[in-house]
């Protein structure tokens, strides 16, 4: 799920920072200016992880500050596309799941990539997978908020999204807007640097329960006993 | 700022939580909130993930014994930060449709995730049946086909579940 990207860059060391070896110095000019913000066409960056080389320190007239060009690499987040991964489901929309990962909250699983056949349940505000029994029946299977989902990775959209004027809320006030709440939740007009579209529709993705591995331990019976789990009086199949 | 190379190499899982808690151990100097709020959400996800305890010599060794199986390296790379535990697993880890995994295949890579990762499942299930399986070879004809399994599977929701785990404590 994570990438380290080569990224170079030009980093300006203020003059009270001096007293700092530069490796450290840069390190954390470093981090201020990318951690948890999303590059374009790189990924969500999380943090250093080393620097490769540092050039000469100069002096621009007029700017105390020293410059130096530095060669670094950086963990980023960008699943490859077809990446299965695990994440929270965050709430459910006419459009479909929105997943979160906690530290990336920008995935959506359309409608179309649900379980077929799933219907969206307006009073719980749910998708629901409508789980055909071998008799006909069907069986409900919601998408509760907080539940642990596997999905694959289909898409991954970047957005160019360009410095936002005065703000109007609070919240609209940083360029690149940070994946953690604020910014995404402000305006509608917020485009949202880094997107992923998932899917589940296929079998052994979805929610964690539907799939679990429950079947190992019991014995041949194994699809019949999961009806009588309840079953206290030990009668068994016997119906009265 | 110059992107040299945006894909300059694939991390592992737990290298990155092994940064990560480096990082978080350390400084604690303001002006990084943005660091800090990201290293901690990503801990907290990647402390969650079967990475939490895995070390480098397993996955070394875990990498070793899976290059039997003419997997591609973004395969290995996904077994790796999660390793399959049963064959439905397997299969949506490995692409095979030029050249299918044999049953026999499939099992033996879930049993190497037993031996170099055992005891890796966060979730209670898997957990109790890992002992079981590692020590028994047989009774496995269900899982052979993945189709049977899975109307098996969703017909339990939350309530039955819990019911479920006694009768396998006593049947331990």
């Amino acid at each position: 799920m994570f990438v380290l990207a080569e990224l170079k860059d030009t980093v300006r060391i203020a003059p009270d920072q001096f007293n700092l070896k530069l490796v450290d110095a840069v390190r954390d000019e470093i981090d201020r200016k990318l951690a948890n913000k999303v590059l374009l066409n790189v990924g969500l960056c999380i943090a250093l992880k080393e620097i490769v080389s540092l050039q000469d320190s100069i002096i621009l007239p007029g700017d105390g500050a020293s410059h130096t060009e530095v060669l670094f690499r950086y963990i980023v987040f960008r699943p490859m596309v077809g990446t299965v991964m695990t994440g929270k489901i965050r709430n459910c929309s006419r459009e479909g799941v929105h997943v979160t990962l906690g530290f990336f909250d920008d995935i959506l699983i359309p409608h179309a990539a649900l379980q077929h056949p799933s219907r969206f349940d307006e009073a719980e505000q749910a998708w629901v997978w409508e789980y055909p029994l071998e008799d006909g029946a069907k069986h409900d299977l919601f998408m509760d908020v907080g539940e642990p989902i596997k999905f694959r990775v289909s898409r991954e959209i970047f957005e160019e999204t360009s410095p936002v004027g005065p703000p109007k809320t609070d919240a609209q006030s940083t360029q690149g807007p940070s994946t953690s709440t604020a910014a995404a939740t402000a305006a509608q007009e917020t485009k949202t640097p880094y997107k992923i579209i998932g899917a589940i529709n296929e079998s052994g993705l979805g929610v964690l329960s539907w799939w679990d591995q429950q079947g190992k331990e019991d014995d041949q019976d194994d699809e019949d006993n999961t009806e009588y789990d309840n079953d206290e009086d030990g009668e068994g199949a016997c119906e009265e | 700022m110059e992107t040299v190379n945006a894909t300059y190499s694939y991390l592992t899982n737990m290298e990155v939580m092994q940064v990560l808690q480096k990082i978080k151990s350390t400084k604690k100097k303001f002006g990084m909130r943005n660091l800090a709020t990201v290293t901690y959400e990503a801990l907290q996800y990647l402390e969650e993930s079967p990475c939490k305890t895995q070390t480098r010599e397993g996955i070394i060794s875990y990498v070793k014994d899976l290059s039997n199986y003419r997997l591609k390296s973004h395969e290995v790379l996904q077994m790796v930060n999660d390793p399959p535990t049963s064959p439905l697993h397997t299969q949506l880890l490995i692409d095979d449709n030029k050249s299918p995994l044999t049953d026999e295949e499939n099992e033996k890579i879930i049993q190497l995730t037993y031996k170099h990762f055992y005891g890796v499942e966060p979730t209670p299930q898997p957990a109790q049946a890992q002992p079981q399986s590692a020590a028994k070879e047989s009774k496995r004809p269900e899982q052979k086909q993945p189709q049977p399994q899975p109307p098996a599977a969703p017909q339990t929701e939350g309530q039955t579940e819990p019911e479920k785990e006694k009768p396998d404590e006593a049947n331990k």
